[in-house]
């Protein structure tokens, strides 16, 4: 396989476990899967690494692999077990319209990203596109579901899709990488501090709890 | 970079002044004497750095690693800062002498002393800036240090409301020089003045970016109709600030208009210098009737400071029109008159302020119809209002006369002009400037009359004393410049020469300061000040003589004669608003549907007769009502978007993203 396919595959391959997190109902399988998306996009920026010849890339993929691949996996595991929701079932409500929705926006992202971007090289472009794709698949699932913890996910595999855009741009300044990585550990320590609170004071953590409790309707 | 330039002296006073600020905010109450000595101190550099650098000539530029980081924050001093840092420090330098009385009476004084500091600094920063940024950053500054100030007493309802007005006028004035600077930096991004400078606009980009800055510089200057927030705010400060607000601040902006307008802009088309002197005119005129319904002192003088500004941007565009028709020398003389009365006006709108700030101490009063008499109370005030109040009303030999001639020189020489909108606009806005200089006058006689003269109206105003000898020290020494400003013009029309050739390419003929003032050529019209001033004082001493000679010794003063009705209230006096009636029913009908309604008892019935008046600000309801009314309006329809879930929240910023994404995908 030449260097393009591989990094066509890797790149496509987190579109694909993007569509996988938007379906999936249950909370280990769906952080088992954020785990692989972000095993697949260590691998990318890995390979991303070699052929642009960026060894600052490695580093990122580092960071993915330790962190994002394992570290948080397995505390947010820990956590669900913790809250005692390991087990339920999601009502994830409208799968299939979700679903097609998800498919527009690939299409939408492909047709913006390969217009705009026709001055750079193809790798990046296809990059580019899968990143996208990743991004508003993630803001999508955050949109549809109503588990906190699940919300988290959404939001860091929105993430994902920041870091994948940014490294097939020629590599992005390792100051912006760290500081993004960060930016992603306190929020999901704050994060799961917070669902501690929403649990000990509702006995869930579904959001809908906290706008009934706002005094919303329910 | 040597050491000693003069942008290093003069940020080296900035930061004193900051200095001063904030250890006036750990130990404001002992700190008062410290605050404004230190303040004048500090100040009194200021000017001397600022005149010897307008002497030199040569400007002066200093780049520090402050700010965006990329940018990094230029200072710079040419001529034209160089005018503008004279007159905040000078202005700051007064206030600060007046304060070291005036202050004394402060009951908060902790809300006011580190924001008198820091509104200094601010204001010196913006003359100072040299890019865009550091501009805006120290412009907003200034807003919100002047804004603290105006609602530093917040006890009292209005104060709120005035700085409630104050803070969205200055925030839309911000926004409007935002946008100006942003089409002038262009899409290269380029905020140094030195390439705004070399890049240049034209057609409808300058246009925009002057229609803007005239919204932007004007809002805080006070042109018609954004004045609106100034008669609330400049009184509700202490008086020194009110001075500094009206005297300087408004200056500060005036410098904003100058800089943009003339020097970075580059060539303006004559179209639109005629904007600028129509609102020039029509400012002025407005202004002058708006104080002239004013009974409350410190506003009247507020809405003065409006009439002025009118007489300043009238002048600034004539010397654009001229300008863009080449005639260099004409343009000399406007941009010279409108930089000189940008001057006259900080030294007698700050000595008004100050008198009207010493009655109010004395008095605690600011309606002048529960004042009156107070001449004899306070002579060395009433002495200095009086010299104040002459010199703004354009009495020669005062400032006011020769700064307001040579505007009136300048709109003589329109008739050169190629361009038949400009010939017909020119002398309509003097008229428009003549009328305001007479209803001027008028409105004068009324402030002083109605104070200071007749008999004390309410027992505050005559049991009152004079006020201290820092506050008389300061208004002497500002009488003094308008008198030493008005009696040798010539010798500041000579420092201002650098200004207004790097403005407009042209100077007046240097005239020092014995010759008279010659605008154009000595054979055109001249003002011999000193001629004028020898005959007053022969005229005077001739008077003196003859009634030396000629009068009676055996004077006595007694009470007035009141046609043998003993113990006549001193309300039967003129008030302040029977002295305006007769202009205001000649002028103001239109402008302010005046509606005058008296009921006469039926004959026989002892009831009182009722007068009662009705004024409507128009400016006010056609403009401004109706835009708090949309904006309430709006707010309420959209008081729903406070309360969503969540998930809704997300989802308005996903579709939001996605409608973005596919308006971009579908573009051609």
């Amino acid at each position: 396989m030449s260097p393009f396919d591989v990094s066509h595959f890797l790149a496509g391959g987190l579109v694909l476990l993007s569509f996988m997190l938007l379906y999936q109902d249950r909370l280990p399988p769906l952080i088992n899967l954020y785990a692989l998306q972000s095993l697949a996009l260590s691998l990318e920026v890995a390979q991303q690494a070699q052929t642009q010849g960026a060894p600052r890339l490695l580093v990122t993929a580092g960071i993915a692999l330790v962190f994002k691949a394992v570290v948080i996996p397995l505390v947010l595991h820990r956590l669900i077990r913790h809250l005692r929701i390991h087990r339920t079932v999601e009502t994830v409500v409208g799968i299939g319209p979700t679903m097609l929705g998800g498919m527009a926006l690939v299409g939408l992202s492909m047709a913006l990203m390969m217009r705009a971007t026709s001055t750079i090289d193809i790798v990046a472009r296809e990059d580019m596109a899968f990143a996208l794709s990743v991004v508003l698949l993630g803001l999508l699932m955050m949109v549809t579901r109503r588990n906190a913890v699940s919300q988290v996910v959404g939001f860091m595999s929105i993430e994902n899709g920041l870091i994948l855009s940014a490294t097939g741009a020629k590599g992005m300044p390792f100051v912006v990488e760290t500081s993004v990585a960060f930016s992603i550990l306190v929020a999901f320590i704050v994060i799961g501090i917070f669902l501690f609170r929403i649990r000990e004071r509702f006995d869930t953590v579904d959001v809908a709890v906290l706008d009934r409790f706002r005094g919303e309707r329910p | 970079m040597p050491m000693n330039s003069p942008v290093i002296d003069a940020l080296l006073c900035v930061g004193a002044l900051l200095g001063v600020g904030a250890i006036a905010a750990f130990n404001a109450r002992k700190a008062l004497t410290f605050v404004y000595g230190a303040s004048a101190i500090v100040c009194a550099a200021g000017l001397a750095i600022a005149v010897a650098a307008l002497a030199a000539e040569a400007p002066s530029t200093v780049t520090l690693p402050l700010g965006l980081p990329w940018i990094g924050a230029h200072f710079r001093i040419d001529a034209l800062s160089a005018v503008f840092l004279a007159v905040v420090n000078l202005g700051g330098l007064a206030s600060s002498v007046f304060a070291l009385g005036y202050g004394r009476h402060e009951s908060a004084p902790q809300r006011i002393l580190p924001f008198y500091a820091a509104f200094l600094a601010a204001m010196n920063l913006v003359v100072l800036a040299d890019d865009a940024f550091s501009f805006l950053l120290s412009w907003e500054f200034m807003s919100l240090m002047s804004w603290a100030l105006v609602v530093g007493h917040d006890r009292a309802a209005d104060n709120l409301r005035a700085g409630y007005v104050y803070i969205v006028m200055a925030g839309i004035g911000t926004l409007a020089l935002l946008l100006a600077f942003g089409v002038m930096a262009g899409s290269s991004g380029h905020y140094a003045f030195d390439s705004m400078r070399a890049h240049g606009l034209d057609g409808a980009a300058a246009m925009a970016v002057l229609l803007l800055v005239l919204i932007g510089a004007g809002s805080k200057a006070g042109i018609f109709p954004l004045h609106a927030w100034l008669p609330l705010a400049h009184p509700a400060a202490p008086s020194q600030v009110s001075a500094l607000m009206s005297g300087v601040m408004t200056k500060v902006a005036v410098y904003a208009f100058i800089r943009i307008a003339f020097d970075l802009l580059g060539p303006v088309d004559w179209r639109l210098s005629m904007v600028v002197i129509a609102a020039g005119g029509i400012t002025a005129l407005l202004g002058v009737l708006y104080a002239l319904m004013q009974h409350d002192l410190k506003r009247l003088l507020a809405y003065h400071t409006v009439e002025n500004i009118g007489i300043i941007f009238a002048g600034l565009g004539l010397a654009l029109a001229f300008r863009a028709d080449g005639l260099a020398a004409a343009a000399a003389l406007a941009a010279t008159a409108a930089l000189f009365h940008v001057f006259n006006h900080s030294l007698f709108k700050s000595l008004l302020f100050f008198g009207a700030g010493a009655v109010q101490v004395s008095t605690g009063e600011r309606d002048m119809d529960r004042l009156g008499g107070l001449i004899h109370v306070m002579p060395a005030t009433a002495l200095t209002f009086l010299i104040g109040a002459a010199a703004i009303s354009a009495l020669p030999p005062l400032n006011g006369f020769a700064s307001e001639w040579m505007t009136f020189q300048a709109v003589f020489l329109s008739p050169d002009l190629p361009q038949w909108g400009l010939r017909f606009l020119a002398p309509a806005t003097g008229a428009l400037l003549a009328l305001a200089a007479a209803l001027a006058a008028a409105c004068f006689v009324k402030a002083f009359g109605i104070t200071f003269l007749g008999r004390a109206r309410s027992h505050e105003a005559a049991s009152a004393q004079e006020t201290d000898k820092a506050s008389l020290a300061a208004m002497f020494g500002l009488a003094a410049g308008c008198a030493i400003a008005g009696i040798f013009p010539g010798v500041f029309t000579d420092l201002l020469a650098p200004a207004t050739q790097l403005l407009t390419g042209g100077r007046m003929p240097a005239a020092g300061p014995l010759l008279p003032l010659a605008p154009v050529a000595a054979s055109h019209n001249t003002y011999g000040a000193l001629a004028v001033m020898a005959l007053l004082v022969l005229a005077g001493a001739a008077t003196v003589l003859v009634v030396r000679l000629v009068a009676s010794r055996a004077t006595r003063l007694g009470a007035a004669w009141d046609c043998g009705f003993p113990d006549a209230s001193p309300a039967t006096q003129y008030t302040a608003g029977s002295f305006a009636q007769p202009i205001r029913r000649t002028f103001a009908t239109i402008a302010y549907r005046v509606r005058e309604t008296v009921v006469m008892p039926e004959p026989g019935d002892t009831a009182a007769a009722r007068f009662s008046l009705q004024l409507h600000d128009r400016a006010w309801e056609a403009l401004y009502l109706p835009v708090a009314k949309a904006v309430g309006f709006a707010a309420d329809r959209l008081n729903f978007l406070q309360f969503l879930t969540i998930r809704r929240y997300l989802g308005i910023v996903f579709l939001t993203l996605v409608l973005l994404l596919t308006v971009l995908a579908l573009w051609a």
